[in-house]
């Protein structure tokens, strides 16, 4: 069994048929970008996959739940899938260490002693062992965003959903980030990515999904799909992103 | 037209100012405490799932901010008592105050919360928190943080407020200048010392309320 799987999804907000019947399936290790133009699904196919986003039809399993809409059901399934935000979400008031320790200590119910050994592990893996006392406010972007994927790694999540985690930093800090990534996956973490980083698909990601009008448009091997794209509609979205 | 000052007759009753400074100051410290935790709690039940609850929470808020605070008082005072429920003076002067001052607390502190980015829920939530624990933990002190300086207005307010309470005969510090301007005739000179004392005691809070803002919101900014 896959460890994600998805079949036949269908997303309405409204009148508005956002995602047309989507499969999926990522295997446990897989790297999976999922590209595709502004409104074309991708952020709302990924926050389907852990409860973010209600869907009305068709089937997500991830580690073996399904994902529905249910509190406790979700909370277990936030055992399985970490998430790591555009926008960082980091908790403004607490330091960097209180943010990493906070699910350990309340959800995974470590004690302090444990959770800050793990938080000192997961911030030296992602470089920022000296920042455990700082506050989310006085770090760059780059540090934000690597705090914030240790944060979810705590919860040792066995498969990782970015979105767009590059998109709101400076050119100069999106190195470091993606460099953790690629640290992940050489230790068999499973992710999957909405990006817009056609490089990082390219070269770190295994499989690459183009979604376009809510389908999954064109998937396949990343380096095929990027030296030779099948569909018109692929083609020139990355003749205009290239 | 002339009039002379005479704080020196003022003197032999310092002892019931000092007492009716104390309970306002009592009055004060309690309610503060009791209405921003009162508040707080209605905040969390006005965004709370439960529709019968959300309902409440919004009636008790509406009433208490949409009626005289002297009428609240009577209300409870005397009342009450109609229905069975007999409280000193003092016991309701605190009662009242509590609600009023939650009332208005719980609308600023929902205020704080309706500011929370979404995406702080979220990350929340998919760590894996109850929507209670993600209220408690994450949501609630940065909402105080963006609202601060109205909370500390609101408590303010309260404090001036508790002068009315002398109406049902609390001996707090307006009941205090009342009692000795008709001993001594000293109104004017009365009137003045109780107004002074008020205001020391707001600028007294405001600096703790400062003090506290220090020790409470340690990160940069929001």
């Amino acid at each position: 069994m896959s460890l994600v799987s998805l079949d036949q999804v269908h997303k309405y907000y409204g009148e508005n048929h956002v995602l047309k019947g989507v499969d999926l399936k990522v295997e446990a290790g897989e790297v999976v970008s999922i590209i595709g133009r502004s409104g074309s699904g991708k952020s709302t196919l990924l926050r389907c996959m852990n409860g973010l986003e209600e869907y009305q039809k068709g089937a997500v399993i991830v580690d073996n739940q399904s994902v529905e809409n249910d509190d406790y059901k979700l909370r277990l399934l936030s055992r399985s899938v970490g998430m790591v935000f555009q926008n960082f979400n980091l908790f403004p008031h607490m330091t960097v260490g209180e943010n990493v320790m906070l699910a350990t200590k309340l959800v995974m119910k470590k004690s302090s002693a444990e959770s800050e050994m793990l938080a000192k592990e997961l911030l030296e893996k992602v470089g920022l062992a000296d920042k455990f006392s700082a506050y989310p406010g006085n770090l760059s972007g780059g540090q934000q965003q690597r705090v914030a994927i240790a944060r979810s790694l705590a919860m040792s999540p066995k498969v990782l959903l970015c979105d767009e985690i590059t998109s709101a930093l400076d050119p100069e800090l999106v190195g470091e980030v993606l460099k953790v990534l690629e640290k992940l996956k050489q230790e068999g973490m499973t992710l999957i990515l909405v990006t817009h980083e056609m490089n990082f698909a390219r070269d770190v990601g295994d499989r690459v999904v183009f979604m376009n009008q809510g389908r999954v448009w064109e998937t396949g091997q990343s380096d095929e799909v990027f030296s030779n794209p099948q569909t018109e509609e692929l083609q020139s979205f990355l003749a205009a992103v290239r | 037209m002339s009039y002379q000052l005479d704080f020196a007759g003022l003197v032999p009753y310092l002892p019931q100012f000092a007492a009716g400074l104390w309970a306002t100051i009592e009055l004060t410290v309690i309610s503060t405490l009791g209405g921003l935790l009162l508040g707080t709690l209605c905040a969390q039940g006005r965004i709370s799932k439960d529709a019968w609850l959300r309902r409440s929470c919004s009636c008790y808020i509406e009433i208490i901010r949409n009626t005289p605070f002297i009428v609240q008082l009577f209300f409870i005072f005397f009342g009450l008592p109609a229905l069975g429920l007999k409280l000193s003076a003092w016991q309701a002067g605190m009662f009242a105050m509590i609600i009023n001052l939650g009332a208005y607390s719980a609308e600023i502190i929902r205020a704080g919360i309706d500011a929370a980015p979404k995406g702080q829920w979220e990350a929340g939530q998919t760590l894996g928190l109850t929507r209670r624990q993600v209220f408690w933990h994450i949501i609630l002190l940065p909402a105080y943080q963006r609202v601060y300086p109205a909370l500390v207005s609101q408590c303010i307010i309260v404090m001036l407020g508790s002068a009315v309470v002398s109406q049902i005969s609390v001996e707090e510090l307006t009941f205090s200048a009342n009692f000795v301007q008709s001993r001594s005739f000293l109104s004017f000179e009365s009137y003045m010392v109780a107004a002074l004392v008020y205001l020391l005691l707001a600028i007294l809070m405001r600096q703790t309320f400062a003090l506290i803002k220090r020790f409470a919101f340690k990160n940069p900014s929001l």
